[in-house]
């Protein structure tokens, strides 16, 4: 078989040409034949073996095709004159099913046996389907090939459901398409983002907004249980959750993974991909691979772009010119018409790296770029991704970006030109009629005016002609006129929320409810955040915002919270818990208390105490056996008692009139029934209440956020108290004669608290920034305010009054508090 | 890469986006696992170099976390306090592959406390 060369050209007048043999007729494999042909034509004979019965396509365009903008002939790359013009050997439709490397031959399926010199794999890979039952049922397809297309099309001519499982950009590329297809498209993908490889939290929610917005259902965090089926067919797509999808198609699209098969049966060396050198050769010298199957310096690759790379390695050292591959940096575009997407890099931050983010609420465009070094190293852009090549340029070559740092988010048009390098500048240059504020259409004349009489700061130009007061697009605009104006002068306003946004708490909250706002991305879109994904500190307030402003409606984003609400449990300097049941109003009870003793034995806790807030606490349980102890604690009638909550905590009372020879009205049965009233809501801060019976007040009632002092002929209800760092004694509020009235009464101001006060803002720092009468008139001008709002109170409590413990007893966030695994690094491998 | 050297710690699925788990080493420090908004992955031993906070606790932003007892900012990638803070908590090599976790086996045994 493998004769000498010289030999066999003693026999013949024509030098003897080498034979490569080419498995996988797709992108890789034919342009690697494309590049040899390019260098040396006569190097080779040449055959192609393809498991599709076709010629050489470009797959990438098989969306365009399911999406009706393309026919299958838009798409071939070379057609059969290609094959018939080079001397080409095409086998179609019969894939090879072994190598024999000892005898240096190839097998098909249907016999053939054909010998080569060198042997080329470009066999692509593989759809991944998930294993879950169902998954063989007939309607279940993947998104690979033209066969895969025309089942989809098959099914869409029909009309009816179709359900893709996997957001990546295979699988909203299938959805797209169906759902031009007229078929009700539903997306069910694992993970919280979108194509999360390529997105960030901020570009995944603008995705999702606008496939929601054509008509598609997505549902991100959603785990596949399995696939229905009715008689032999696909029929829906059912999730852990328990949530039910009706399908008459579904659409694997969850990932794919080198066909590496004949490869590993030939002893070749593979890992994920088959293992090539830089020049694309395998572990047999003569033997090479390409494209998706293989695996070059540790990676795989998905996408075009590298494989070219790859091919023209490949022919160099084909031809005897080795250059060699390095390997590649990919960028992505979602191929959805009227969606504009573009990721590439590295874009997770970390050290050394700078965000710059630039968003534009009133077009739908959010930019971010990532720099490190002086150097851009990622780059995601939604909504205009004109300057994609650019930074994709800038990135590859690695340039020095120093000269264009400030401008650079403004993309290449500003950057070359320099404009950009003084705002002011820019700025100063603007006609007196140039718009400054789209969203209020404010003039630079008119903000200038504003600013001569008197408005010193951003914020009070926000509040006199409302320039930058919506979206916030326009701040540097603002903030340079007013630096252009003023000079030095320019006053600050009140803070920010944080150093990730020019709002104030006040700005943020007022702008939720006007602009409808209902997510945490969608605030830091609206809004004009400056970072990707906020920080610590605006996290959890948005998240509290949020939650306040939309009851029932608003899902809670646990990552957006501090541990001890994540956990229902207060953290203690050694990393252990401590839990507090709710005693209602202080009191107890055999069972209650045996239920306590019992957990302090059973899990070894080191301490039990009573708190300042009449109650009990114990100390020193471990995340893993939180939720047993609330489970033996549920089962004494217990519920978490909040100590570790933005929430209402205690309500401390005293024995009252039932027992005090002083006691006026029944203290203790009132504190009992504020605490049923209020336990559960999510506050700015922590909440405490107290109740008195008599002016003596024994349960302190007068530092506490709402106090009630019991006199004879009624309550006093006290607020704005606190004992903590700085001790504040209340303000009255008012007197009222009835029990009923004292709980309305502490409903509502609970409820104008929550709407008002920044997050982290006690009710006594509250009170003294906006002052006690305006906290008065709130409550008192409109004869029906305490009715409102207690009511408004009311609501939302309806959704928050289930114990949390339970649900977490119950298996909920289970993984919360289990350990992922435990090693031994030093024996064997972990389970 | 040589079999044995790393760790397989489980699949990636078992860590929500932003969040982080825990790994208990037997004869060393425990491991705090995260996985950010961005799915990038890092390991770190679970202690905050201030007083020894469980960093696997605190809310993550970006590949940054807050500690949960004192709010120092710990850089998943380095370790590294961040701002005015100085201090830094050993953090072992990690490698996504194929949907599974893995550990660099001797940083796992070197996080051993002194
Ligand atoms: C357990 C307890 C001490 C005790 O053993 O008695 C306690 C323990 C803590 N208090 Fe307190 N406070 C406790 C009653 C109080 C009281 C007394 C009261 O409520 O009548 C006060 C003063 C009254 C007040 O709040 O106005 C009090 C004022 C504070 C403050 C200062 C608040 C302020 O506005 O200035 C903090 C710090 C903070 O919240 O930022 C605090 C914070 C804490 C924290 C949560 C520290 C922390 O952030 O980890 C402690 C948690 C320990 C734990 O794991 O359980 N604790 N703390 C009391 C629990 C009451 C309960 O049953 O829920
Ligand atoms: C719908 C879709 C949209 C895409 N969009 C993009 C995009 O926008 N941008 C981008 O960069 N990439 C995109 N891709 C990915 C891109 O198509 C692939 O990266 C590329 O096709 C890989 O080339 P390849 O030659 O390695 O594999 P393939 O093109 O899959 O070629 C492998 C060929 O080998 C054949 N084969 C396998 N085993 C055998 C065997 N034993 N015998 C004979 N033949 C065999 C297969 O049938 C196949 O025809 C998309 C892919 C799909 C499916
Ligand atoms: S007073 Fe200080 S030390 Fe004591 S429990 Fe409260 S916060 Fe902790
Ligand atoms: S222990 Fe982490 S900040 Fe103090």
């Amino acid at each position: 078989m493998n004769a000498p060369a010289s030999l066999m050209e003693k026999d013949r007048t024509t030098p003897v040409k080498e034979r490569l043999v080419v498995i996988g007729n797709g992108m890789a494999g034919c342009r690697a034949v494309e590049e040899v042909l390019a260098r040396d034509p006569a190097r080779f004979d040449v055959t192609i073996f393809g498991a599709e019965p076709r010629v050489n396509y470009n797959r990438i365009m098989l969306s365009p095709v399911l999406a009706g903008e393309k026919a299958f002939d838009d798409i071939v790359i070379n057609g059969e004159d290609w094959y018939a013009d080079n001397g080409i050997t095409l086998v179609s439709g019969d894939p090879v099913v072994a190598i024999d490397r000892a005898t240096q031959t190839v097998v098909a399926k249907s016999g053939r046996v054909e010998p080569y010199d060198r042997l080329l794999i470009a066999t692509g890979s593989d759809p991944f389907i998930i294993p879950v039952p169902g998954k063989d049922l007939a309607g279940v397809v993947t998104f690979r090939d033209l066969d895969d297309v025309d089942k989809m099309l098959a099914a869409a001519e029909t009309g009816g459901s179709a359900v893709v499982i996997g957001g990546g950009l295979l699988g909203l590329e299938a959805a797209h398409g169906l759902s031009l297809r007229g078929m009700k498209v539903t997306v069910v993908h694992l993970m919280p983002t979108l194509m999360e490889r390529q997105l960030d939290e901020a570009a995944g929610y603008l995705l999702k907004s606008e496939l929601e917005r054509r008509g598609q259902t997505i549902v991100t965090g959603g785990d596949t249980a399995e696939i229905i089926g009715k008689d032999g067919h696909v029929a829906g797509v059912k999730l852990k959750d328990g949530r039910e999808f009706a399908a008459d198609i579904v659409v694997m699209a969850v990932g794919i993974r080198p066909a590496t098969g004949l490869a590993k049966a030939a002893g070749l060396e593979v890992e994920r991909g088959i293992v090539v050198d830089d020049h694309m050769v395998t572990s047999d010298p003569a033997i090479m691979a390409v494209g998706e199957c293989v695996q070059h310096r540790g990676a795989c690759y998905g996408l075009v772009a590298p494989l070219w790379e790859m091919c023209r390695a490949l022919a160099d050292a084909a031809c005897e010119q080795p250059s060699g591959y390095e390997g590649s940096v990919t960028s992505t575009k979602l191929k959805v018409s009227g969606i504009d997407l573009f990721s590439a890099g590295d874009f997770s931050g970390g050290d050394g790296a700078e965000d710059i983010v630039m968003r534009d609420a009133a077009r739908g465009v959010y930019k971010r770029v990532v720099v490190k070094d002086n150097k851009l190293v990622g780059a995601v852009l939604y909504g205009d991704t004109a300057d994609g090549n650019w930074y994709f340029d800038l990135l590859k070559k690695g340039e020095d970006i120093s000269d264009i740092r400030e401008a650079l988010i403004f993309g290449q048009a500003f950057a070359s030109g320099g404009a950009l390098l003084d705002p002011n500048a820019a700025v100063a240059a603007l006609s007196n009629d140039a718009e400054i504020c789209g969203c209020n259409g404010v003039s630079k004349g008119k903000v200038i005016e504003t600013i001569n009489a008197g408005a010193c700061s951003l914020d009070a130009v926000r509040s006199t002609c409302k320039a930058s007061a919506s979206c916030g697009s326009c701040t540097g605009l603002v903030e340079s006129l007013l630096a252009l104006t003023l000079g030095g002068e320019v006053q600050s306003g009140p803070k920010t929320l944080c150093k990730c946004t020019s709002f104030s708490h006040d700005d943020v909250r007022r702008l939720i409810l006007e602009k409808n706002l209902r997510a945490i991305p969608q605030v830091m879109q609206e809004l004009h955040w400056t970072t990707p994904d906020g920080c610590s500190s605006c996290r959890p307030a948005l998240n509290y915002y949020l939650l306040c402003a939309w009851p029932g409606e608003y899902e809670d984003d646990q990552k957006s919270r501090f541990v001890n609400e994540r956990l229902h449990a207060n953290i203690q300097k050694d990393g252990t818990y401590s839990v507090v049941p709710r005693m209602w109003g202080g009191l107890t009870n055999p069972r209650e208390l045996r239920a306590i003793a019992d957990v302090v034995e059973k899990y070894n806790a080191p301490m039990v105490k009573v708190t300042g807030g009449q109650r009990l606490d114990i100390f020193g349980i471990k995340k893993e056996d939180l939720p047993a102890v609330w489970a033996d604690l549920n089962a004494a009638g217990m519920v978490s008692g909040h100590a570790y909550g933005k929430s209402l905590r205690t309500v401390k009372t005293c024995v009252g009139s039932e027992w005090c020879r002083f006691g006026t009205q029944d203290s203790t049965g009132l504190g009992v029934k504020l605490e049923r009233m209020t336990w559960g809501s999510w506050m700015p801060h922590k909440f405490k209440i107290a109740v008195s019976g008599c002016p003596r007040n024994c349960a302190e009632a007068t530092i506490k956020d709402f106090g009630v002092v019991c006199v004879d002929s009624g309550y006093e209800l006290h607020v704005g108290g606190n004992g903590g760092i700085k001790v504040r004694a209340t303000d009255v509020l008012c007197k009222v004669s009835t029990e009923q009235e004292a709980m309305d009464v502490c409903a509502a101001f609970i409820q104008l608290y929550r709407e008002q006060a920044h997050y982290l803002e006690r009710t006594a720092p509250w009170i003294e920034r906006v002052g006690l009468d305006h906290v008065k008139a709130g409550l008192f001008d409109d004869p029906d305010s305490v009715n409102r709002l207690a009511a408004r109170f009311r609501y939302s409590q309806t959704f928050c009054q289930d114990d949390p413990w339970a649900e977490r007893a119950a298996g909920k966030h289970a993984e919360l508090h289990q350990h992922l695994a435990e090693v031994r690094p030093l024996q064997v491998e972990i389970a | 890469m040589m079999i044995g050297d790393w760790l397989d710690i489980g699949s990636v699925d078992q860590i929500t986006p932003g969040t982080a788990r825990t790994l208990p080493v037997v004869g060393a420090d425990e491991i705090a696992v995260f996985r950010t908004q961005k799915n990038e992955f890092y390991a770190l031993v679970n202690k905050c170099p201030h007083k020894q906070g469980p960093l696997s606790q605190g809310i993550v932003h970006d590949n940054v976390v807050t500690c949960p007892l004192h709010n120092w900012n710990i850089s998943l990638k380095t370790g590294e306090a961040l701002g005015e803070d100085k201090g830094c908590v050993p953090t072992v090599p990690m490698r996504v592959d194929a949907g599974r976790m893995y550990l660099l086996r001797s940083a796992v045994v070197g996080s051993r406390a002194a």
